[in-house]
């Protein structure tokens, strides 16, 4: 079966994807607001495994983390919550979280249950390429998991194809030099980037992530790629309107 | 065996630069030009003269005659106390500053627990004209009032780190954050030898200094240059990397780490991390460190704030899974004794990082011919106030 993440690449649209943090705001919160951003017409979800020191995201996901860490998540309990989500959900689903907690559940073992609840993918934002490639790409390959790298505006273009060529999903744009969370507004030094990653012609399609909090910014950041990412102002919404309204938060995108 | 890092960044299995992308630009830039700039005369030159002339090197190596005779054996003492600033830090912080004005950088940031590293960092940017940012966790900025003010003093702008649990590791993620939003113009300036390749070789070569010193200077009192041991407390470890970095791969050299126990290594208010910590990642490098199971970094404790880092740097890590090195950890209750007792014995007040070193006595018996220098990485100015708690002074 191909990966539902290639799948959903191969669609004639621009993709909205939603991370939010596992285990936030409440620790069983996880299943129903993955059910409820599908529900709500979302198209891709990154499911934040949280950590204690996580170091490329900004305050809104760092407390997120805190406080999901707080409220007793775990990477098995994510498992445990997460064991039946495939019965009811079909958008793809990646998990995106920092190496150490994955290291000490066993590479090996993280991806064998990713399969087997049905992650397609995963994020690993201080996983480094030549690592990934040199020690860890084998395994996530014989388990099925797409591994998504990142792209800042530093990055050059004799990197960035390199990273095209170890992709097999899309490419991760993050639209500015920053952490998560840091920007409300696109300017002309985004908007140069965006066109000179276009003109890269990459193998792999781009989803830009970091800065993209409302409709202005979804629609300038997909307006030459194939998808963005909202991550902190979705957490925001959660924090000050809890999980009843997920679906409004969407509408307001879309 | 070897004890120096490879050309990937590994001391045998641990090292690395497990960096978000968003950090590659600045530490790959840092990687391929280290070597070159370091190796060059003049750089070599101008880090020379500032070493002799600003920090006022080379730091004696004093034989220790009355706590020798207690413990029955010859020890010589680095004076590190007697840098400018009061400690180790500033061989590392004048090396970066020069590396970062060869990288054309206008702006420094770094992170600090007890302030040491802060006030260092301040001092090289006063003396280069350059802009400093100190990050600093919110509660030692509570307990470390004194070494804010002197980094205030020397212009620097200190940062409260208000994110996790508000001491040294939330400093740092706060200052790799800002590198992450400051790519171009910013050099990060670690003070430990610790972090993503190539900060724990930079930081251990320009601590070496400390170590090549101490051969010349035995040689000139022993007519060797080999000591039997070089000893020394490991917090994130750049003082004990430089302690020993000439003697690494001298087998006949014992290498002694002191780590700090807190309470008791398993009291749960630690900082053992040899005896405690698992392998991971932290701060961008693969090493031992304190961790949950699940995998989440845990706050260790030690009484002295310089030594309360829940990892070690990766040249210990290897030190200590290939045995070369010695680890030994040293509680609160002995690292204040032993520091009370070189004050009484030799007139010299050592910072309580220090003092964990000195306290090796209580666990290890040395030869009356033995020839063990110890690391003096700093002076007690600083930690008066815990002195004074601690014996009701």
């Amino acid at each position: 079966m191909k990966n539902r993440i290639n799948q959903k690449l191969a669609e004639d649209k621009r993709l909205l994807s939603i991370y939010f943090t596992a285990g936030y705001p409440s620790l069983h919160d996880t299943v129903k607001v993955i059910k409820d951003l599908e529900k709500s017409g979302v198209d891709m979800i990154e499911i934040g495994l949280p950590f204690s020191d996580p170091l490329a995201d900004g305050p809104t996901i760092q407390e997120s983390s805190t406080a999901a860490l707080k409220n007793g998540m775990t990477t098995a309990l994510l498992f445990e919550q997460l064991k039946d989500i495939r019965k009811s959900v079909n958008i793809p689903l990646i998990i995106m979280g920092y190496f150490n907690p994955m290291m000490q559940y066993g590479i090996e073992e993280f991806c064998a249950k990713c399969k087997e609840i049905g992650i397609d993918g995963l994020i690993i934002p201080d996983l480094p390429v030549a690592e990934y490639h040199e020690h860890y790409q084998e395994t996530f390959e014989k388990y099925g998991l797409i591994n998504v790298f990142l792209i800042t505006p530093q990055t050059s273009d004799e990197r960035i194809r390199c990273i095209d060529e170890v992709s097999n999903g899309f490419i991760y744009m993050v639209s500015s030099a920053s952490t998560t969370g840091a920007k409300n507004t696109f300017g002309s030094e985004q908007q140069q980037y965006f066109e000179r990653i276009e003109a890269l012609q990459l193998k792999n399609p781009q989803i830009v992530g970091f800065g993209i909090s409302n409709k202005e910014t979804f629609l300038q950041a997909t307006k030459t790629s194939k998808g963005a990412i909202i991550g902190s102002a979705f957490i925001k919404h959660l924090t000050h309107n809890g999980v009843d309204s997920i679906e409004d938060f969407v509408m307001t995108i879309r | 065996m070897s004890y120096q890092v490879n050309e990937k960044g590994y001391y045998g299995d641990f090292g690395g630069a497990y960096i978000p992308e968003m950090l590659y630009p600045n530490v790959e830039e840092l990687r391929t030009t280290y070597l070159d700039i370091m190796n060059d005369p003049s750089f070599k030159e101008e880090f020379n003269q500032l070493l002799r002339d600003y920090v006022g090197r080379p730091s004696p190596l004093y034989f220790a005659k009355r706590l020798s005779e207690k413990y029955n054996t010859k020890v010589y003492l680095k004076r590190e106390d007697l840098n400018h600033t009061g400690a180790h830090k500033v061989n590392n912080t004048i090396g970066q500053i020069l590396v970062a004005k060869r990288l054309g950088k206008n702006r420094i940031i770094a992170e600090t627990g007890a302030g040491q590293h802060g006030v260092a960092t301040a001092t090289v940017c006063a003396l280069m004209g350059i802009e400093c940012i100190v990050y600093m966790g919110e509660i030692d900025i509570k307990r470390q009032a004194p070494n804010v003010a002197r980094m205030k003093m020397l212009g620097a702008e200190v940062r409260p780190a208000k994110s996790g649990s508000k001491t040294l590791k939330d400093a740092t993620n706060e200052a790799i954050r800002d590198w992450i939003n400051n790519p171009v113009d910013t050099h990060y300036i670690i003070g430990s030898a610790i972090g993503p390749h190539p900060y724990p070789d930079m930081v251990t070569r320009f601590q070496s200094i400390i170590s090549e010193e101490i051969k010349w200077q035995l040689k000139e009192k022993e007519g060797r240059e080999h000591p039997d041991y070089v000893v020394a407390c490991i917090g994130g470890g750049s003082n004990a990397a430089g302690t020993y970095y000439h003697f690494l791969d001298e087998p006949s050299v014992g290498i002694i780490a002191v780590e700090a126990a807190g309470k008791g290594v398993n009291s749960g208010e630690s900082a053992a991390t040899s005896q405690l910590g698992k392998e991971g990642i932290i701060h961008g490098c693969k090493t031992l460190l304190m961790q949950t199971p699940d995998g989440q970094i845990t706050e260790p404790y030690s009484i002295s704030a310089g030594l309360d880092y829940p990892g070690v740097g990766p040249l210990h890590s290897h030190l200590y899974k290939t045995g070369r090195g010695e680890f030994y950890s040293v509680t609160d209750d002995d690292a204040m004794t032993a520091g009370l007792e070189l004050s009484q014995l030799e007139g010299i007040i050592p910072a309580i990082e220090t003092s964990h070193a000195l306290a090796i006595f209580n666990d290890k018996t040395f030869k009356p011919d033995d020839i063990v220098v110890i690391g003096l990485s700093g002076r007690g100015d600083k930690d008066l106030n815990t002195y004074i708690d601690y014996f009701k002074l």
